[in-house]
């Protein structure tokens, strides 16, 4: 255990640089998903089949292929067809697209539990489809998707040591490094598991204070508790 | 370029490995769903000893990377083969989110339900049998559901401990007859068909039980 300590201080460099690697590529890959969930999500909602249809089809699709075998398509089979991605846009396509299939359906959801009424009052007040959006039903919207979006946030975190296996020195291929030079396999497991348990339970507590702030910006739960 | 006679070649081959990636799913749920219901069980006893650290290994599991997981296993417990491991690494992964469902299922039973348990004084065991569990179980079942779907799209991830699904047929496939294309093609067209009509069913089901 102290040879293992030691070889762990002495790599902290590297370790670090494969946080940085994977916190990168969750972030990129968390803001692709953002913009993905809100376009397919009020695209979805259209009552045109010509625009709900395809979109329908589109977040289907990207829910219903498995993200490691989208991950390797773009890796290993794109190439053949005579585009290469960098491993790191690979991931970011990948994630992106996958989690924002996922988060579309949040985006929905949520706009549809805000309560008609909501929608008829704006109209009442003669707001245009722009601005009921805007100032009306998506603060609304908001406040329920971030618990959700949370959720997605920490499994999307949780896919990203599928970098390791398309050549990305994030921090698990990091730690597999470690591993092969110290022969302590369990301890560089562990150190993994429990770096990835310290980023979740950030990320967490980030979400809950922005839950708490789009909460306070509506007028509930005064204060944030 | 896409050869239809390489895809006609490559799919039995990937199909060969559908049946460990359906036997995973099936198993790894099962083992899903038992331990998740043993745990929300568990977590609701009042001796503070029991459930502080039941909460945090749930916790834990359920924060950290599967594949991580399933890597750990792999080394620290010698002597099982790669399915069983993977099976019940994925069921144990999962039972930290079914666990959260169950939760919520028994805490929707109505408080009267529990009062009238103990106006008829009936023993704790019968309480949860004949009373509380069939009434939660049945307004979980179909987000018990979702998470077998969602478990199914991570059997690929058994592949990292050498485990036959059908990814890692795919991409031995692939690599053997630099046939990455049609092989991953092959395995995404096989998953979009076989999870699509079980999630519009599930969505079915759960609009019926909403009602």
């Amino acid at each position: 255990m102290t040879g293992f300590f030691e070889e762990f201080v002495h790599a902290l460099p590297s370790v670090g640089e494969g946080v940085a690697v994977t916190l990168l590529a969750t972030a990129l890959s968390a803001a692709v998903a953002l913009i993905v969930a809100f376009a397919f999500g009020l695209l979805t909602r259209s009552t045109r089949l010509l625009v709900r249809g395809p979109s329908r089809f589109t977040v289907e699709f990207f829910r219903g292929t498995s993200l490691y075998v989208q991950l390797f398509w773009l890796f290993f089979a794109l190439p053949v067809l005579g585009f290469r991605l960098e491993p790191m846009a690979c991931a970011v396509v990948a994630f992106g697209l996958n989690f924002g299939a996922y988060g579309s359906e949040v985006v929905r959801g949520a706009l549809e539990a805000v309560p008609r009424t909501q929608w008829e009052a704006a109209v009442a007040l003669g707001m245009s489809p722009r601005q009921r959006m805007i100032r009306v039903v998506m603060p609304q919207a908001w406040v329920q998707m971030i618990p959700p979006f949370g959720n997605l946030l920490i499994q999307l975190l949780k896919a990203t040591p599928l970098l390791s296996l398309i050549t990305i020195a994030d921090l698990t291929f990091e730690m597999d490094q470690l591993r092969s030079l110290t022969g302590s396999t369990a301890q560089a497991y562990l150190a993994v598991l429990v770096i990835y348990y310290a980023i979740a339970a950030v990320l967490n507590s980030f979400m809950r204070a922005a839950e708490s702030a789009a909460k306070t910006r509506l007028g509930q739960d005064p204060g944030g508790s | 370029m896409w050869s239809w006679e390489t895809a006609r070649e490559g799919l039995p081959v990937v199909l060969s490995g559908f049946g460990i990636t359906l036997l995973a799913t099936v198993l790894g749920s099962a083992v899903a769903m038992l331990l998740g219901l043993v745990l929300a069980v568990a977590l609701r006893t009042p001796t503070r000893w029991v459930t502080l650290p039941l909460r945090v290994i749930a916790d834990f599991v359920r924060s950290t990377p599967l594949m991580i997981q399933l890597f750990a296993a792999w080394v620290l417990v010698p002597g099982l083969n790669a399915l069983t491991l993977g099976i019940a690494v994925l069921g144990i992964h999962y039972a930290t989110y079914t666990c959260e469902v169950y939760r919520a299922g028994i805490d929707a039973v109505p408080r009267g339900q529990w009062e009238a348990c103990t106006a008829l004084s009936l023993p704790r065991r019968r309480v949860w049998r004949a009373v509380i569990l069939p009434q939660a179980v049945r307004n979980v079942l179909p987000a018990l559901g979702n998470y077998v779907i969602s478990m199914f799209k991570e059997t690929p991830f058994l592949s990292v401990i050498a485990v036959q699904e059908m990814v890692h047929r795919a991409n031995e496939y692939g690599s053997v007859h630099f046939a990455y294309l049609e092989a991953f093609t092959l395995a995404a067209t096989v998953f979009l068909l076989a999870s699509y009509p079980t999630s519009v069913l599930m969505r079915r089901l759960e609009k019926r039980l909403a009602r």
